[in-house]
């Protein structure tokens, strides 16, 4: 029995719809798997748990003294720590405005030779907030460590408890 | 007083939104026509009250009342007048009783412009909106009240405005976008009244069609300023960053534009009835979605709120039952909609529902961006984030096929097209878009850039068919075809001035992502530095003062072949209070190129750091906008809309179909 000319379309789309969302749905799931940036804290940093050469994600707080600029360009080190260990970060370029000593900031790049290779350098936006996967990070660490740190940076740098 | 007066208007209102959810519905099925017109006079006591608290938490920052906590955390007395104005939706909880005033003056403008619409309809529709009102309100006074004191401990002053926000765009994008984003609830109440009813015929989609894109273009309009400000006040020189915040607001608006494009062919042909319904549910959904993500604090964000995991769970419940309720009403009632017209696969049916298919296929890529690493947090797979190289892969493509097909439908005929006229008319737009591409393309960079080519021919492309269209269009009527170029109805040249716009971001967009170029530097006074064609001279800094801040403002003279083409005066500030640095970029803007400056740390003995770029037609991108959101808003003043009335409206009510 030939079909009828609306449901025979209908039919078709449908068909069309299916096949199209499925091939992009495909598409975004390999794609998605290609461009996640897993966040590690610097412990499991030091630790050697991160992959070397893939781009990963890092945060937490700068520690005091540790920030030193070139004479001659725009690289700049400094160390970020949980409050259980220290990474140290390479980067050239401009910093953002709230990056401080004692602040929170979280790296984009790539570990390389136990240092990390930042390509993006990223603070906190006001006084009052911390990334989550600082705060969370932080608070990981101090647990593990049995040390009473607060989850907040200036908590850690106030209470000149520098076990790091 | 004034705190308190705020308060107890707001709970007015609360009770007034619940009247205006319940005794309009009830009457619209008691046929109680008394019941259905008391919606009007609801909804304009909710507007009055919701209006009366938001002047009176504006009225406490113009006092600088720093007893009230909200003031005294995102006010300071230093602040001037306009921005002490604006900063009540500087934070939390008083961008949110922006977001209920603006849904209150939506519900009121709804109930203001009925007059043409059945009684049922306009009954159901604001009850719609009553509930939609009550979820807000409720919200907004158990989780985040705007007018709690600071009592006894008064502060002496307030911790300020985050010196981000202290900028003239702040004024108008945040009300503009909020205009937009809730205005998707009008037509969201549309839908679920059309269900209900049982009526989604051409003239429920004809009363739809105006609210539809008058959303649309304010939140076009919202997002062109949120990027714009971006672009200049970050100091990174980006026009959008994939940012999570970003995302929520720009995939409504994509919903939104399919929904404006499949409105129209309900309202013509009578097809796409339950797809269109489904999408100006979508709509509405997503812009809860964006509430729920900017103010649960669940995501790291330039935008996001200080956090408090009861927001979020109360946001995600409504945001369940708004969701959940609606697509059930759909499941119960749309099957009972069918559309009995076909069309043939070169219509213009056809492409709309290709223009529908892309837009939905870049809104799901957009939010299983923005979702995954939420989703993948949950499910302890670990803190990832997705990086706009994602984003890009598939929106980049996705948008030069629209434009390739936009192209194409904006001039195929409804029901049946003939491929041979197709070609016909679009061979001339097709060699000039190609030529102008070539053109643009050996223009700029140094060799030449076949990603340039593309993005230039598929933007000009969209442009010279819509010209090609209007010549057409105004060559076969009678009289003067140049006269007659400005004779056509309103809809036209709002569509035209939308698809341009949209063809003018395409270029701007492609061209200023692929030719620009940048440097960060180490700059001392007298250094130059080369960027592109231009050279930029450092002279010195010298401190300005501002009302609340104090600045190093660097004096940059840019020549390009010895020839002085502009100066720039990016600024460092320090704010007093709280002693934030920020970055104020200079900007100079012309129609071909961007010159931009901003201004990274001093390095000692007058050595900064510097970030300088020359963008090639990133103006284009906000014109575009601009042009788009104008557009929208040619179209809502057409006045086809207004003239079609149904006969005795009141007597039509008492005979539901």
């Amino acid at each position: 029995m030939p079909m009828h000319p609306v449901r025979k379309q209908r039919l078709m789309i449908v068909l069309f719809i299916v096949v199209f969302s499925s091939v992009a749905i495909g598409l975004m799931a390999f794609a998605l798997s290609k461009n996640i940036n897993l966040f590690y804290p610097p412990s499991k940093l030091v630790n050697g748990e991160a992959p070397e050469g893939v781009n990963i994600r890092a945060g937490g707080c700068v520690v005091p003294g540790s920030v030193r600029r070139s004479e001659t360009d725009l690289a700049v080190r400094f160390s970020i720590t949980d409050g259980s260990a220290d990474m140290p970060v390479q980067y050239t370029g401009i910093l953002p405005d709230l990056f401080s000593e004692g602040e929170a900031a979280v790296v984009n790049g790539q570990v390389q030779n136990g240092v990390f290779m930042a390509e993006q350098v990223l603070a906190k936006h006001d006084e009052n907030y911390t990334p989550p996967e600082v705060a969370e990070a932080m608070a990981n660490a101090s647990a593990e460590t049995g040390t009473s740190h607060q989850a907040s940076c200036e908590g850690m740098d106030m209470s000149g408890n520098k076990k790091y | 007083m004034t705190a308190e007066l705020g308060h107890i208007a707001l709970i007015v209102a609360l009770g007034l939104s619940f009247l205006l959810a319940a005794i309009p519905m009830l009457g619209s099925y008691q046929n109680n026509l008394l019941w259905m017109r008391s919606g009007r006079s609801l909804a304009t006591g909710v507007f009055v009250f919701v209006g009366l608290a938001y002047a009176c938490l504006t009225i406490s920052f113009m006092e600088s009342d720093f007893s009230v906590a909200y003031v005294a955390t995102t006010s300071n007395s230093m602040l001037p007048w306009y921005y002490k104005f604006s900063a009540v939706w500087g934070g939390h909880e008083g961008s949110f009783l922006l977001w209920v005033l603006m849904l209150a003056g939506w519900t009121f403008t709804v109930a203001c412009l009925s007059r043409s619409l059945p009684m049922v309809m306009v009954a159901r529709v604001l009850s719609v909106l009553g509930f939609l009102c009550i979820g807000f309100l409720l919200f907004m006074l158990l989780t985040s009240n705007p007018f709690d004191r600071l009592l006894p401990d008064t502060p002496s002053e307030g911790r300020d405005l985050n010196p981000l926000l202290q900028d003239p765009a702040f004024i108008f994008h945040p009300p503009v976008l909020y205009m937009g984003y809730v205005g998707l609830s009008v037509n969201f109440a549309f839908a679920i009244a059309a269900l209900l009813s049982g009526r989604l015929d051409s003239a429920w989609a004809r009363w739809s069609r105006p609210w539809a894109t008058a959303a649309w273009a304010f939140l076009t309009l919202g997002i062109a300023l949120g990027s714009w400000w971006a672009y200049y006040e970050l100091g990174w020189g980006g026009w959008w960053f994939w940012d999570p915040v970003e995302n929520a607001s720009f995939m409504p608006w994509l919903v939104s534009t399919a929904l404006i494009h499949s409105l129209a062919v309900t309202e013509k042909r009578g097809v796409f009835k339950s797809w269109t319904i489904l999408l100006a549910i979508f709509a509405f959904s997503l812009s809860l979605l964006g509430t729920f993500l900017v103010r649960s604090g669940v995501i790291t964000s330039v935008h996001a709120f200080a956090t408090d995991p009861e927001r979020g769970v109360f946001i995600l419940g409504f945001l369940a039952l708004v969701v959940g309720g609606s697509l059930t009403i759909y499941a119960l009632k749309a099957p009972t909609m069918r559309a009995v017209a076909t069309f043939g696969w070169m219509s213009r049916e056809m492409f709309l529902l290709l223009n529908n298919m892309l837009l939905m296929v870049i809104m799901l890529t957009v939010l299983l961006g923005t979702l995954y690493p939420l989703i993948a947090d949950a499910m302890g797979l670990g803190r990832i984030s997705v990086g706009p190289p994602f984003f890009n892969a598939f929106f980049v493509p996705l948008v030069l096929a629209l434009s390739f097909l936009l192209g194409i439908g904006s001039i195929s005929q409804w029901k049946k097209s003939k491929g041979e006229r197709l070609a016909n008319f679009l061979w001339l737009p097709a060699v000039a878009a190609i030529l102008m591409g070539f053109a643009v393309a050996f223009m700029y960079g140094d060799s030449f850039h076949w990603k340039g080519w593309l993005c230039a021919a598929l933007g000009f492309w969209v442009i010279t068919v819509s010209l090609r269209d209007w010549w057409h269009k105004a060559n076969a009527k009678r009289g003067s075809t140049f006269s007659q170029l400005f004779n056509m109805n309103a809809s036209f040249y709002a569509m035209m001035c939308a698809h341009v716009g949209m063809g003018l971001t395409v270029i701007g967009g492609g061209l200023s992502s692929i030719y620009s170029v940048q440097s960060d530097v180490r700059i001392v006074p007298g250094d130059s530095v080369s960027v592109g064609a231009y050279e930029f001279t450092f002279e010195g800094t010298e401190g300005v003062r501002g009302p609340n801040y104090v600045a190093d403002r660097a004096q940059v003279v840019v020549s390009r072949d010895g020839q002085e083409v502009a100066t720039l005066g990016p600024e460092k500030r320090r704010y007093f209070s709280g002693g934030n640095m920020m970055t104020e970029a200079a900007v100079d803007s012309s129609i071909g190129r961007d010159l931009y400056m901003a201004m990274g740390e001093h390095l000692g003995e007058g050595a900064w750091a510097v970030r300088v770029y020359v963008k090639p037609f990133i103006m284009w991108i906000w014109l575009g906008c601009l042009m788009m959101g104008f557009g929208g808003f040619i179209a809502v003043a057409d006045k086809r809309y207004r003239r079609l009335k149904v006969l005795r409206p009141e007597a039509e009510a008492l005979n539901p179909a």
